[in-house]
C-alpha cells in the first residue's frame, strides 16, 4: 500500500519523460498520457479505500525518519483530493484529446501539451500527498511551473501579456512560501509537517501569529482569497478551453487544501478565525459582484470561481469537525462541477463563435445538448435543491448555526445572498445565450444586460468550429460525476465527515507520521532559535 | 538565536531592492527584482540555520561543531527552481519583445509551423534562426527608415508600422 504514495507522483512524471521522447508520434503520446493519468486515477482510488479503512499511509523517502528526512502522508484528505483531481485531469485530457484530433493540434499542440499537463498532474499530486513543507513547496513549483507553460501556450500577444501577470504574481506568492518555510525552519527546527504542529504550541503567541499569517498570505494568493484575487479573472479565460477548465477547478483548490491541512495541524485552536471570516465574506460579496458585471461566460465564470473561495474559507474559519466535512465536501463538490462548466463554456466558444453573452444567441435550437450541460451545472453551482452545491452550502451554515457567534450568522447571510447571485448571473447567461432567438440578437436592449463589461481581451466573432463526440463525451462524463455527488451524496458526506475526523484532532497524523515520538526539543542539535534556545 | 548582522542587513536591502524594482513597467527590471527577491529569501533561508560551524559531513567532524545542513539543502532547491523559471522568464520575455517588433501584427500572423509534418525537425531549427534574421533586418530597415524619412517629418510610428508589415511580408512569403 505506501509504494502507491510515491508511485503516483512518479507515474505522471515518468509518462511527460516519455511524452516528450515521443514528440513527433501523435498517437502514441495521446496514448501515453491518457494510460499513466488513468493509472493515477486508479492508484489514488485504491489508497482511498485504503486509507479509509487501516488509517493514514506514511513514506519516508530515502531511508531517513521522519523528522530527518522528506515524508509522504496519505490520509484521507490527501485521498479525496488525490482521486477528485486525477478524474478531474483525465476527464479534460479526454477533451483536450478530442478538441485536437479536429483541430489539428493548433489549440494544443502534443507535443508540449502534453508532458506539460502529465507535469502538472505530478505537481498537484506532491501537493496534496506531501508530509514536510518544503515538499509541498517543490509540489507547488511543478504544477506552476507547468501552469505557465500551459498559460502561454502558442504564444500569442494576448497570453503573453496576462501570462506574464500571472507568472509574476505566482512568484511572489512562491517566495512569500518560501520565505515563511524559512521563518517556520527558524522557530521550530523543522519543516515536517507533524513537528511543526507538536512544537508550535510552545512559541510565543506574536511569533505564530506572524507565521501563521505568511503562511495565509501566501496560499490566500494562490487560492485567490479576495484583496489578492484579481490576478485570476484576468488571466484563466486567456487561455485554451481544457487548460482554463483544469486551472480553474485545481489550481486554486490546492491553495484551499494547503490552508485546511497547515491551519488545522499548526493552529488548532483557531485563531485566525475573526480575519478568515472577514476576507471570506469579502471574497465571496466582491467575486458575484464582478461576476454580475461580465458579459464574457468564460469571464463570468472566473469571477463566481472567485467568489466561492469564500464558502471554503468560511468552512475552514468555523473549525469545527462538521464545518471541516462540510469544507471538504463543498471543495470537491465546486472542483467538479467548476471544471464541467468551464469545459461547457469551451463548447460554447465553438458552437457559437464567441463566449460573450451580446453576442451569442439561439443556441437552445442549434445546440440543444450543450444548453442542457451548462443548464444542469448553473442549477447546481447555484445551489438549487437537490444539487451538491445546495448540499454543501446547506451543511455549511447549519455548522454555523451550531456555533451561533454573530459574525457567523452575518457570514451566512452573504453565502445565501452569493448564492442567489450566482445564479442570477448564470440563469442570465443562459437566458442571452441559449433562449433568446438568433434573430432578437441585434439591437437586443434590455434592463439585465445594460450594465455588461465587454472583455478587454474580446476578439469578435471567430468560426464556428464542430465538436467532437469525445469532447461532449468528456462534457457529459464530467457532468454526470457531478451529478453522482448528488445522488451519492450520503456516503460521500460520511467519508468527508471521517476525514474531518482526522484532521480536526491532529493528534492522529502526529502519531501517524512520529510513531516513536519526536524527542524534547533539546535533544535536537537544529536551529532552535526560539523555542527552548532564547528564552 | 544567533545570525550574522551584516547577512541581515545584506538580505535587507536585497528584499528592499527587488520589490522596488519588481514594480516597475519593463520586464526585464521585474525579471531582475524576481531575481534579488529570490536570492533574499536564500539568505533567509542561511540565516535561519543558526550558528556557523564546520561543513557537514559525518566522517571528521564532531556533531557539536557541524553546521545545520537542512537549510543548506533547502537553500540548493530553490536556487535550482529559480534558475528554471528565470530560463522560462527570459524567453518569455523575448517573445513579448518580438511581438512588440511586430506591432499588432503579431497577434495575427498565421502559424507557419501549422501544417508542418512530424519529420520537419529540421526546417523549424533553420526557420527559428530566419525569425531572428527577420527581426534584425526589420530593425536595421526601421533604423534606416527612421533615418532618410526624418526630413521629410515622417512621424516614428509609421516608420515602426512600415518595418513590422515588411517583417511579416517576409513571414508569410516563406
Amino acid at each position: 500500500m505506501t509504494a502507491l504514495v510515491p508511485l503516483i507522483v512518479c507515474l505522471p512524471l515518468l509518462g511527460a519523460a516519455i511524452a516528450l521522447m515521443l514528440g513527433q508520434r501523435r498517437r502514441l503520446q495521446v496514448i501515453v498520457s491518457v494510460l499513466s493519468l488513468t493509472a493515477a486515477t486508479v492508484m489514488s482510488a485504491v489508497l482511498l479505500v485504503l486509507v479509509d479503512r487501516f488509517g493514514p499511509a506514511v513514506v519516508q523517502v530515502g531511508g531517513w525518519d521522519a523528522p530527518w528526512g522528506i515524508v509522504l502522508v496519505v490520509d484521507r484528505l490527501s485521498a479525496i483530493m488525490l482521486l477528485i483531481s486525477a478524474l478531474m485531469l483525465l476527464g479534460v485530457l479526454l477533451f483536450a484529446v478530442g478538441q485536437g484530433i479536429i483541430d489539428g493540434h493548433t489549440e494544443t499542440p502534443v507535443s508540449i501539451f502534453h508532458p506539460t499537463y502529465l507535469v502538472l498532474a505530478a505537481g498537484l499530486f506532491n501537493a496534496f500527498v506531501a508530509g514536510d513543507l518544503f515538499t509541498m513547496y517543490v509540489g507547488f513549483e511543478m504544477l506552476l511551473s507547468a501552469s505557465y507553460v500551459l498559460l502561454t501556450l502558442g504564444g500569442t500577444g494576448a497570453r503573453i501579456r496576462v501570462g506574464i501577470t500571472y507568472i509574476v504574481v505566482s512568484l511572489v506568492s512562491s517566495l512569500l512560501f518560501l520565505s515563511a518555510i524559512a521563518l517556520i525552519y527558524g522557530a521550530t527546527g523543522t519543516v515536517t509537517l507533524a513537528l511543526i504542529a507538536e512544537r508550535m504550541p510552545d512559541l510565543p503567541a506574536d511569533i505564530q501569529l506572524i507565521l501563521g499569517l505568511l503562511l495565509l498570505l501566501a496560499f490566500g494568493v494562490k487560492a485567490a482569497v479576495f484583496p489578492m484575487s484579481f490576478w485570476l479573472p484576468d488571466s484563466y479565460p486567456t487561455a485554451p478551453a481544457p487548460v482554463t477548465a483544469v486551472f480553474a477547478g485545481l489550481l486554486t483548490k490546492v491553495g484551499v487544501y494547503a490552508i485546511l491541512r497547515t491551519q488545522t495541524l499548526f493552529f488548532p485552536d483557531n485563531q485566525f478565525a475573526t480575519p478568515l471570516m472577514v476576507v471570506a465574506a469579502l471574497t465571496l460579496l466582491v467575486g458575484i459582484l464582478g461576476a454580475l458585471a461580465q458579459a464574457d461566460i468564460k469571464r463570468l465564470l472566473s469571477f463566481t470561481l472567485v467568489s466561492h473561495i469564500g464558502y471554503m474559507l468560511f468552512g475552514i474559519a468555523i473549525g469545527t469537525p462538521l464545518a471541516l466535512a462540510a469544507t471538504i465536501f463543498y471543495v470537491v463538490h465546486h472542483i467538479t462541477v467548476q471544471t464541467t462548466l468551464f469545459l461547457a463554456a469551451g463548447l460554447i466558444y465553438r458552437v457559437g463563435g464567441t463566449t460573450s453573452l451580446s453576442r451569442l444567441g439561439g443556441l437552445l435550437k442549434s445546440s440543444p445538448l450543450v444548453a442542457i450541460l451548462f443548464f444542469l451545472g448553473m442549477l447546481n453551482l447555484g445551489g438549487i435543491p437537490p444539487f451538491s452545491g445546495f448540499l454543501g452550502k446547506i451543511a455549511l451554515f447549519q455548522a454555523g448555526t451550531i456555533v451561533a457567534d454573530p459574525l457567523i450568522y452575518v457570514l451566512i447571510g452573504v453565502g445565501a445572498l452569493t448564492s442567489l447571485l450566482t445564479l442570477y448571473a448564470l440563469a442570465r447567461a443562459w437566458n442571452l445565450a441559449f433562449w433568446r432567438p438568433k434573430k432578437q440578437v441585434k439591437d437586443y436592449t434590455s434592463s439585465m444586460s445594460a450594465q455588461l463589461v465587454e472583455d478587454p481581451q474580446d476578439a469578435g466573432l471567430v468560426q464556428k468550429k464542430t465538436i467532437s463526440p469525445l469532447m461532449v463525451g468528456a462534457t457529459i462524463s464530467m457532468l454526470v460525476l457531478t451529478l453522482g455527488l448528488t445522488v451519492f451524496a450520503g456516503p460521500i458526506f460520511d467519508l468527508t465527515t471521517r476525514a474531518a475526523a482526522n484532521i480536526s484532532s491532529p493528534s492522529t497524523y502526529i502519531d501517524a507520521v512520529l510513531p516513536n515520538g519526536t524527542g524534547s526539543i533539546e535533544d535536537s542539535n537544529v536551529g532552535t532559535n526560539f523555542v527552548g534556545g532564547a528564552k | 538565536m544567533s545570525a550574522s548582522l551584516t547577512l541581515v542587513i545584506v538580505m535587507a536591502v536585497m528584499y528592499a531592492a527587488g520589490v522596488y524594482v519588481m514594480l516597475e513597467r519593463s520586464l526585464t527590471r521585474v525579471l531582475i527584482g524576481f531575481l534579488l527577491v529570490g536570492n533574499a529569501t536564500n539568505l533567509l533561508i542561511f540565516i535561519m540555520s543558526g550558528r556557523p560551524g564546520s561543513s557537514p559531513i559525518v566522517t571528521g567532524t564532531s556533531v557539536q561543531d557541524m553546521v545545520d545542513p537542512i537549510p543548506q539543502v533547502l537553500m540548493l532547491t530553490a536556487i535550482v527552481i529559480n534558475f528554471g523559471i528565470t530560463a522560462l522568464l527570459l524567453a518569455l520575455i523575448y517573445r513579448s519583445w518580438w511581438l512588440a517588433q511586430l506591432g499588432d501584427e503579431g497577434d495575427t500572423l498565421t502559424d507557419e509551423h501549422a501544417t508542418e509534418s512530424a519529420g520537419d525537425a529540421d526546417a523549424t531549427f533553420r526557420s527559428s534562426s530566419d525569425d531572428d534574421d527577420a527581426i534584425a533586418e526589420s530593425i536595421d530597415e526601421f533604423e534606416r527608415g527612421d533615418g532618410a524619412t526624418s526630413d521629410e517629418d515622417t512621424s516614428k510610428t509609421d516608420a515602426a508600422g512600415r518595418a513590422g508589415a515588411s517583417a511579416s511580408d517576409e513571414r508569410n512569403a516563406r
